[in-house]
């Protein structure tokens, strides 16, 4: 059984971008690391395998990011998405400690590159990886391997010892057999629990069977609740899930970026019955898809369909599953399920309704309806113009907000020798709504601290 | 057909995710192209170095389901287009076949050699007559040329207006092999971490050869405007471009078999194996041949060598039209249409 045992000073539990800066953090302050990944090598890296960027605090051009983009600014693009849903104070730390944490993450290999075709949006504010966040991970557990760091995959932790506030060793199922580490300081990075949906279903009852996970597979959860049942103190809603509407033929797990469908805005959205029933025009989609998750959810069968015609396909970002298409409303009605008559009657009540103006996908333009319930306040066109075009949509997960409360050393409140980073405890900084590149930003910098303090803490 | 449509697959999901984009131009080209019609394949195909970046940087590659393997489907679709391509029509099957032609080629052209040449002779040209000499290579440089002509013709076909900036821009592309470095990493061949070898060992294989080339220009030029007649002296033009190319030669491809041998094969079209060995192994062994004949000619085994030689070397030009030399003119003309392209996006 000897084999079945790992000693050393610090375990990391979770190989995603937190739990790698952590790893090469603890090992660079002379510790001893110990990396349990629940995935197997192929899928090793949890959600970060899906990112591509990092949003990046900078007083000046740095890299391939252009103009300024000052504390000041970041901060009060947090406090807007959160809605005051954030820790201040680690939320500061973390966006002042983006600046050093670029430089730290090319000397360990990563690679930036300008704002990527189609996102120019954020070529000020975030910082996009070479060849996405996949290529990222390999670059850290390239520089892992080299700082001795011993990774072990198929590793899912199912218990974890904690006795008076103090972690002393767990348990790790490697290939299926249970495997005892024993260490002195845990870096807990492994994720939320959002493809665990079970779990979602307590908060969002049979709907979330529907539900499609947009990451990882092996984001269970299982570690936030071991943490949260032996005294960890939790932080941000239990209840709560980013979801983002996504094309509803995507696979169940792990269909990531290529999933999603930009076409919502510049159409209607209609449910199982045919119905519009959200304002598709509410903003520009950057601003509004994070809503249409929820929104999807909460509809009969948790399906809705995009409508668009010949006018505007064309005009939004190329996806990844063709489109059903028909000459005729009734005709692709019958392609998509629905009812012909009553998709008919919606789509003419919009026409009806729609006012003449200057159609422009770019910006808030002056196409709106009138008389219309729901309305659509933009890029509101007649769908007049065969062949006609629907997507179907689902919501897509992205991640919970349910986390473990940690301090500015990243330390778990509740248990000793217990550190978190990423987004098991992304909740502090980020209790609601969602930011680009923002969860790169929470791993990388309580990573590094985590890795850091865990190591401190041993020698 | 087959690979056509599933490049087409994967590209749809490439273009809707476009991580690998500051790679290199395959992707930037790609994004350009409304559709992925079989001309674009081609193109697109051409233009891929097939160092691996992509692969492995890829949240969709194997075992995920949507199983993208781009520098594995570009490879087949490029061998398609190779295919595709050749003139004269009748000839195109002879692409993966040229292991077997230069084979038979070699044998052949050695026992005709052997057995029509006198026995002994003082120099080369008491073996194989100059004239016989110039006759059989001009005659087989000359139909090589029009074959390749011919199917390099197709590369140009709706190929926009050339421009020199363009046309520089290519240049530099070519004979720097810029795209096997990946911003000077060196990329991921023939495994996961960047290493400039294959870099290295194409650029001694490429300069190898076009200072063997200008070898033989120098001492065609020799006999025919100087009237000076072989074996040259050692420090006389031919043979020290001819000895240096040939040192280019023998490490060249050796070290991009030695790093074949080592790839990852999961990113590979294996069966393109035989196609890429039968060249590298005809420019090692013309090399080989050649320098020991430099340094025997004075012994018996001059005779023999010499044969082997030739043999070799016609083998080499007869497998030029249907074989992996092609890859130069193919990937010149895809880089070349990449830079009007990308000159013709800045102006707009």
């Amino acid at each position: 059984m000897a084999e079945n045992i790992f000693e050393s000073d610090v375990a990391v539990i979770g190989g995603g971008n937190a739990g790698l800066c952590a790893a090469l953090s603890a090992a660079e302050a002379g510790a001893s690391v110990l990396l349990l990944e629940s995935a197997p090598a192929e899928f090793r890296g949890g959600n970060s395998r899906h990112t591509r960027n990092m949003r990046t605090m900078h007083e000046r051009p740095m890299g391939a990011l252009t103009g300024s983009y000052p504390e000041e600014e970041y901060f009060q693009d947090l406090l807007r998405v959160t809605g005051g849903h954030t820790d201040q104070n680690l939320a500061r730390m973390v966006i002042r400690e983006t600046s050093p944490s670029a430089d730290w993450m090319v000397q360990h290999g990563v690679r930036f590159q300008p704002a990527l075709g189609g996102t120019l949006s954020l070529a000020r504010t975030n910082a996009f990886f070479l060849g996405g966040g996949k290529a990222l991970l390999n670059s850290y557990y390239h520089a892992a391997a080299k700082r001795r760091v011993r990774v072990v995959y198929n590793a899912e932790v199912t218990e974890l010892h904690i006795r008076d506030g103090v972690f002393e060793s767990g348990i790790a199922m490697v290939n299926g057999v249970p495997a005892v580490f024993r260490t002195r300081a845990l870096v807990a990075a492994a994720g939320g629990f959002e493809a665990n949906l079970e779990w979602l279903q307590q908060a969002w009852g049979p709907a979330a069977q529907n539900f499609l996970v947009r990451g990882t597979p092996y984001n269970r959860g299982t570690v936030l609740r071991l943490l949260l049942d032996r005294g960890a103190e939790p932080v941000g809603d239990p209840t709560q899930c980013h979801a983002v509407a996504i094309d509803g033929r995507a696979p169940k797990f792990d269909g990531g970026i290529v999933t999603r469908l930009d076409c919502v805005p510049l159409g209607i959205a209609v449910n199982q019955h045919a119905e519009r029933f959200y304002d598709e025009g509410e903003d520009l989609w950057p601003k509004r898809y994070a809503i249409w998750g929820r929104l999807v959810a909460q509809q009969p069968g948790q399906i809705a369909f995009s409508i668009i015609d010949s006018k505007t396909m064309g005009k939004f970002m190329p996806s990844v599953f063709p489109p059903f298409k028909s000459e005729s409303i009734a005709g692709l009605a019958a392609a998509l399920g629905l009812p012909p008559d009553k998709l008919a009657c919606t789509i003419a009540n919009y026409n009806r309704s729609v006012l003449p103006g200057k159609f422009d996908p770019q910006s808030l333009d002056d196409c709106h309806t009138t008389g219309l319930t729901p309305p659509k306040s933009h890029w509101a066109l007649p769908i007049d113009t065969p062949p006609f075009f629907g997507y179907p949509l689902r919501p897509g997960i992205t991640f919970t907000y349910l986390g473990v409360k940690v301090n500015e050393r990243a330390a778990v409140k509740g248990i000793r020798n217990v550190f978190a980073a990423g987004e098991i405890m992304a909740g502090n900084v980020l209790g609601k709504g969602y930011l680009a590149g923002f969860g790169m930003a929470i791993g990388t910098v309580f990573g590094r601290i985590a890795g850091r303090e865990a190591a401190r803490g041993v020698r | 057909m087959e690979c056509v449509e599933e490049g087409g697959r994967i590209l749809t999901i490439c273009n809707a995710c476009r991580y690998c984009e500051g790679y290199c131009p395959v992707f930037p080209a790609m994004e350009s192209r409304p559709q992925f019609t079989r001309s674009d394949l081609y193109y697109l195909s051409n233009l891929c170095h097939n160092c691996g970046e992509c692969y492995y940087a890829c949240q969709y590659a194997p075992p995920h389901e949507f199983a993208v393997n781009v520098p594995q489907v570009l490879a087949q679709i490029r061998l398609e287009s190779y295919r595709h391509r050749a003139q004269p029509r009748f000839l195109a099957g002879l692409f993966g076949q040229s292991g077997k032609l230069a084979l038979a080629a070699s044998l052949v052209s050695a026992v005709v050699g052997l057995a029509l040449s006198p026995a002994y002779g003082a120099n080369f040209y008491d073996i194989v007559p100059h004239a016989v000499m110039a006759a059989i290579f001009g005659a087989a440089a000359l139909l090589v040329t029009a074959a390749l002509t011919a199917s390099a013709a197709g590369q140009f076909t709706g190929m926009p207006k050339l421009n020199l900036p363009a046309l520089a821009r290519a240049a530099r592309s070519i004979l720097t092999l810029e795209h096997l470095s990946s911003h000077g990493a060196g990329c991921t061949y023939p495994g996961e971490h960047h290493s400039m070898a294959r870099r290295w060992f194409h650029h001694l294989t490429f300069y190898g050869f076009l200072l063997c080339f200008a070898s033989t220009c120098v001492a065609a030029w020799y006999h025919f405007a100087l009237r000076r007649l072989a074996p040259y002296p050692y420090w006389s033009a031919p043979v020290i471009l001819g000895t240096l190319g040939g040192a280019g030669l023998l490490a060249g491809p050796s070290g991009l078999y030695w790093l074949k041998r080592r790839r990852n094969t999961a990113l590979a079209d294996s069966s393109q194996d035989s196609f890429d060995v039968t060249f590298l192994a005809l420019l090692f062994a013309a090399s080989l041949t050649g320098l020991l004949l430099l340094a025997l000619r004075q012994s018996p085994v001059m005779r023999p060598l010499l044969i082997v030689h030739l043999a070799i070397v016609l083998a080499l030009f007869v497998t030029l039209p249907y074989g992996k030399f092609v890859h130069g003119i193919y990937r010149a003309a895809a880089l070349l249409r990449y830079a009007i392209e990308r000159n013709a996006g800045r102006q707009t």
